[in-house]
């Protein structure tokens, strides 16, 4: 097999590997909308986060703003501390509210961001005060079944 | 130059348990043509890789040129394969290379010539075994003889002071075996190479060589020119020269009693 | 029977004895390949020979198999969503089993019958025709000049292959799903993209690659090398190439997906 031959096909071979794995991060994953600059992050304690996970979204008004980031439990105040990782361009009010929402019935779980109408803006680090659990099934149940009794 | 080439003192070497040689005794002098004769299994081609470094010996030693090759570093012992050749007994060429490359693999692996240089080296090198006009062929294409001739080339490549020859004539046609034995002659005077053969050819091999050693049992049973050879009565030399089927080397394998590996009971026998 | 019990647990410890003296002799191996690798990054023409072969041959199968299974997991992805009323996630259900798990694996165990068995064979061979001892009498290293140029050949023509069994998956399933089904197009390439996470998936799945990659090449030049040289022997290691290979693969994909998608999701 002549030298520049195989020289070619490898090249070729090489470069559409290449491709393969452009494609893969531009087309099939998220890469174009991952990471766009900077970002900044919030801390906010749940009660109850449910099945929240880490990188789970965060939305506003159905739009992604951030992502979840971490998870911990506080031992402290015995809840849930969840930090999360939102797009610099993004600015929300202090009073905004981080609520734990489900996509559909038995969909993924994220945190909704409701901003609310004060002046100054929520900067890197700070806390997010007015936060809402995720609602848990069981629980739901539980509470439609203690009313039903109680009505009795 | 009155300094031996090869020096081979009470060298033993065993495969695990099973001891293949147990004390040879040579010396190789410059410029010479000698012959190892020995059955098959005797650890004729055991010895060359003795004697090329590739194995090391359990006890005694080779010198090559005044060096212990088992205690040679990698780097030294690679330094001093550079200045011997190897004719693997069939060949062994490198079936992905053109018989041009095989030519070539040591000087482009070993020097810094120019690919224009090498070329006119290559052409002489298969001149010198007759196969210049083959130089395009694949080492599949090439009939048994040829290729021992391309590995020929190939093992002069780069002018070795001492070439091996591990059965260059086994399985040829007397055409080819007739110019594998001059080769192996004129290439050794017209190099000033030494060249070692291991062969049990004892025809073929009387007339080019200058000096003959007998192996067998692990030992040097016997030596001596082919003068000395031929009118030898040494029994054992004297069977194999002259290719007798029973004597000192039995025609039998060691084995137990025929009587008790059959199973015969001994009031059968 | 004390003597038949005594005779068998000998036949089991010899077994196991050996199978250890085997992974030492493997390990010691891929040492002695990785300290003779510079010849080839200082001469990588040796390496380009090689990626043509274990590579750019191995295009077809890589590419039409991957073609064949998106076109598959279109299909039954398709059948089982189209249930639930959510078909339009089919394209996530292809694309996060193309790229985490069925791209890497599946690309890994093609590559290990097709090339890995080459490589055993081809090396083996070279051993019982004693093309390596006559390249070892020349004073060339056979591991620097043969073995370690198709170890990295290997290594790095695998993640590539393996990308491009996930794009050809990718597309079989967009043809089956949105073009032959029916499937909205656009909701079929936004789920995948909302679903696929760059450096959480992707970048896992090219990882898991390489190191199939190195496991089943570094497993065909062991088994080549290490090959009796004889034709039984060469026969049974390129049989050992594959077995050895498609059990490493599967082995180390359970241990890399539970450390690289645990919990998080
Ligand atoms: N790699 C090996 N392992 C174990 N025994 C071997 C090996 N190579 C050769 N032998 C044994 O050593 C003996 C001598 O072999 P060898 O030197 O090839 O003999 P010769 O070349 O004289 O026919 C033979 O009986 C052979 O079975
Ligand atoms: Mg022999």
């Amino acid at each position: 097999m002549q030298r520049t031959i195989m020289d070619f096909w490898v090249g070729l071979f090489v470069m559409t590997g290449m491709g393969a794995l452009l494609i893969l991060g531009l087309k099939v994953g998220n890469l174009t909308t991952y990471n766009t600059g900077e970002s900044y992050t919030l801390i906010g304690n749940f009660e109850n986060i449910g099945g929240l996970k880490i990188r789970a979204p965060v939305k506003s008004a159905g739009v992604v703003v951030g992502r979840v980031t971490d998870i911990q439990f506080s031992l402290e105040t015995y809840d849930a501390v969840v930090t999360v990782g939102i797009n610099a361009y993004y600015r929300f009010p202090k009073d905004t509210f981080a609520s734990i929402l489900t996509s559909g019935l038995l969909g993924e779980q994220y945190i909704g961001l409701s901003p609310g109408g004060d002046e100054e803006m929520l900067a890197e680090g700070d806390k997010i005060m007015k936060t809402n659990s995720a609602m848990v099934l069981e629980e739901m149940v539980g509470r439609f079944l203690f009313d039903k009794a109680a009505e009795d | 130059m009155s300094e031996p080439l090869i020096e081979i003192k009470d060298l033993a070497f065993s495969y695990s348990a099973r001891p293949i040689l147990k004390s040879v005794n040579m010396t190789m002098s410059r410029g010479k043509v000698i012959a190892i004769m020995g059955g098959s299994g005797s650890g004729k081609t055991t010895l060359l890789r003795l004697i090329g470094g590739e194995v090391k010996p359990t006890a005694g030693c080779v010198k090559v040129a005044g060096q212990v090759v088992h205690k040679l570093g990698r780097n030294d012992l690679f330094r001093l394969r550079r200045k011997m050749g190897m004719l693997f007994q069939f060949g062994a060429l490198f079936t992905d290379l053109s018989v041009f490359d095989n030519v070539a693999f040591q000087m482009r692996e070993h020097t810094n010539l120019p690919e224009s240089m090498i070329r006119d080296l290559v052409l002489m090198k298969l001149h010198a075994v007759g196969l210049r006009g083959a130089y395009h062929l694949m080492p599949a294409e090439l009939s048994g003889g040829m290729a021992r001739r391309v590995a020929l080339a190939r093992s002069i490549a780069l002018d070795p002071m001492l070439i091996m020859y591990d059965e260059p004539f086994t399985g040829l046609d007397p055409i080819s075996l007739s110019v594998i034995g001059s080769l192996i002659r004129r290439l050794t005077d017209a190099l000033g190479m030494t060249s070692i053969v291991v062969t049990h050819d004892v025809q073929e091999s009387l007339k080019i060589v200058d000096y003959v050693y007998f192996l067998a049992d692990g030992v040097i049973t016997a030596h001596g020119t082919p003068a000395e050879v031929k009118e030898s009565v040494t029994p054992f030399v004297h069977q194999f020269v002259h290719g007798e089927e029973d004597g000192p080397v039995p025609f039998h394998y060691p084995a137990e009693m025929y009587q008790e590996d059959l199973r015969l009971e001994t009031h059968f026998a | 029977m004390p003597k038949r019990i005594i005779t068998s647990i000998q036949a089991i410890g010899h077994r196991v004895i050996d199978g250890i003296w085997r992974l030492g002799c493997a390990a010691r191996f891929f040492v002695l390949v990785l300290l003779k690798s510079m010849t080839s990054f200082l001469r990588f023409t040796l390496v380009i020979r090689e990626i043509y072969f274990v590579g750019v041959l191995s295009l077809i199968i890589i590419l039409v198999s991957g073609l064949f299974v998106g076109m598959v997991l279109g299909l039954q992805g398709y059948e089982t969503l189209q249930k639930y009323g959510s078909e339009s996630a089919v394209g996530t259900l292809v694309a996060l089993s193309l790229v985490r798990e069925l791209g890497p694996v599946m690309s890994a165990l093609l590559f290990a019958s097709r090339a890995g068995s080459a490589i055993t064979a081809e090396i083996g061979l070279m051993k019982a025709t004693e093309q390596l001892s006559a390249m070892g009498m020349m004073a060339v290293d056979p591991i620097a000049r043969i073995v370690a140029p198709r170890f990295w050949a290997g290594v790095i023509s695998m993640p590539l292959l393996a990308a491009m069994f996930s794009v050809m998956g990718v597309f079989g399933g967009y043809l089956v799903a949105v073009v032959f089904i029916g499937v909205d197009e656009g909701s079929f390439w936004s789920s995948m993209q909302n679903a696929v996470d760059f450096r959480y998936d992707i970048v896992n799945g090219v990882i898991k690659s390489c190191f199939f990659g190195v496991a089943v090449t570094a497993i065909a030049v062991f088994e080549g090398f290490d090959a009796p040289p004889t034709a039984e022997g060469v026969s049974g290691a390129t049989t050992r190439t594959v077995v050895t290979s498609a059990l490493a693969i599967l082995g180390l994909d359970f241990v890399l997906t539970s450390f690289m998608f645990r919990g998080v999701d």
